[in-house]
């Protein structure tokens, strides 16, 4: 038999709120070591690229953010499922606590984005699978957050939100294939893919690093949240009153 | 079945239930949520004529022509399989020359010429410092020139 002990502790409030308290120390020191050196290395150490010259230094920012915004709405979307199917509060907690990250994600990739757009495209914007089915995810972010805001029942948030971003689900393979189903004006994934990454080594690296990096900067921004959020649903619980005083 | 497994197969119907109307929906729309068409589709005659459209392929080396004394362009786009020849008036983006993607807005003045309003590059995935282009440029240029 498969122990299950792990899982069922992570359905424990003190538990989860300690645990994430010890992370987030990590979290931070990590991401705060990867993203430093890779936006050093990329901004000032890797060469130019052929073509766009500096311009193309904005992909540090772009690339990660764009990833972040889908893997924000992932953990929120299997998180929402857990709670769904396992009645889990905790779960429910994370995939609140999720939202707001990806939204701010989501958004630094669509300003980046279209801050790039405007030279090298030679448009802000253009309503292409791409762009359009991005700014759909900004839209399901703030739509899940607005939703869960208009119950004053939590448990009902809860549930109500979670089929929300479940649902939602089917928009992040449609935002990820979009540049090679359709004929689009974004181009192609130069390293979230099964070939070869199109990028030297010099270039490559600090990209590795700064996606590693935000990656643990949302681990860290979770953790923040997530005991936020448990503090709030857990206001009344006599567990608490120890870990506060503690502070 | 409990309860738990009740609600499992609710979340995996709604997953399948929202994969199925994405699938049928993107099928009936798409040549809407393209953003081009491509020469081949232009050749076959897909695309449609006195209608503002936009295509997109590469620009095909030695293609530009420039009238002198205006701004007026021509040149050729290809997916490598068929050719339409552009004609503009007006600014080209940075990333424009021989060899990119771009993508053009206008209406098709015959099977082969397109009018284009708007000129748009389009990057490509791949990056490299300016060193590797040039030595990755000289055998070529070294064949070419005996």
């Amino acid at each position: 038999m498969t122990d299950w002990t792990w899982f069922h502790r992570l359905a424990s409030p003190p538990y989860v709120y300690r645990t994430a308290a010890r992370l987030q120390t990590w979290f931070t020191a990590l991401a705060g070591l990867l993203v430093g050196y890779g936006l050093f290395a990329g901004l000032f150490v890797a060469p130019p690229d052929y073509q766009q010259g500096d311009a193309f230094r904005i992909i540090y920012i772009h690339a990660p953010s764009a990833w972040l915004s889908m893997m924000c709405y992932s953990t929120m979307a299997i998180a929402a499922g857990v709670g769904l199917i396992w009645r889990m509060k905790i779960a429910h907690a994370v995939a609140a606590a999720s939202a707001p990250i990806g939204a701010s994600f989501t958004f630094l990739a669509l300003l980046t984005g279209s801050l790039w757009g405007r030279p090298m495209w030679g448009t802000w914007w253009v309503w292409d699978a791409r762009l359009t089915s991005e700014l759909i995810l900004l839209f399901l972010y703030l739509g899940y957050m607005a939703l869960r805001t208009s119950f004053d029942d939590r448990t009902r948030a809860d549930r109500a939100s979670a089929v929300l971003a479940i649902v939602g689900v089917i928009n992040l393979p449609i935002i990820h294939f979009s540049v090679y189903w359709w004929n689009s004006l974004h181009q192609g994934s130069t390293v979230m893919k099964f070939d070869k990454p199109s990028m030297p080594a010099s270039m490559l690296w600090p990209l590795l690093a700064c996606l590693l990096g935000f990656s643990f900067l949302y681990a860290a921004l979770l953790c923040v949240r997530l005991r936020a959020e448990i503090l709030l649903r857990e206001r009344n619980a006599s567990w608490l009153a120890g870990v506060v005083e503690l502070r | 079945m409990t309860p738990r497994r009740k609600r499992l197969m609710l979340v995996v119907g709604i997953l399948l239930g929202v994969s199925l109307a994405t699938l049928f929906a993107t099928r009936a729309l798409r040549e809407n949520l393209s953003y081009f068409y491509d020469p081949t589709q232009v050749a076959q005659g897909e695309a449609p004529r006195g209608r503002s459209i936009r295509v997109g392929g590469m620009v095909t080396k030695g293609s530009v022509k420039r009238e002198s004394g205006s701004l007026e362009v021509k040149f050729d786009v290809t997916d490598f399989r068929h050719t339409v020849t552009v004609s503009y008036r007006g600014v080209l983006p940075d990333l424009f020359r021989e060899g990119q993607g771009i993508i053009a807005h206008g209406q098709l003045a015959s099977d082969r010429v397109f009018v284009a309003d708007e000129v748009l590059a389009k990057h490509d995935e791949k990056y490299m410092p300016p060193e590797v282009k040039q030595s990755l440029k000289k055998p070529m240029n070294e064949g070419a020139t005996p």
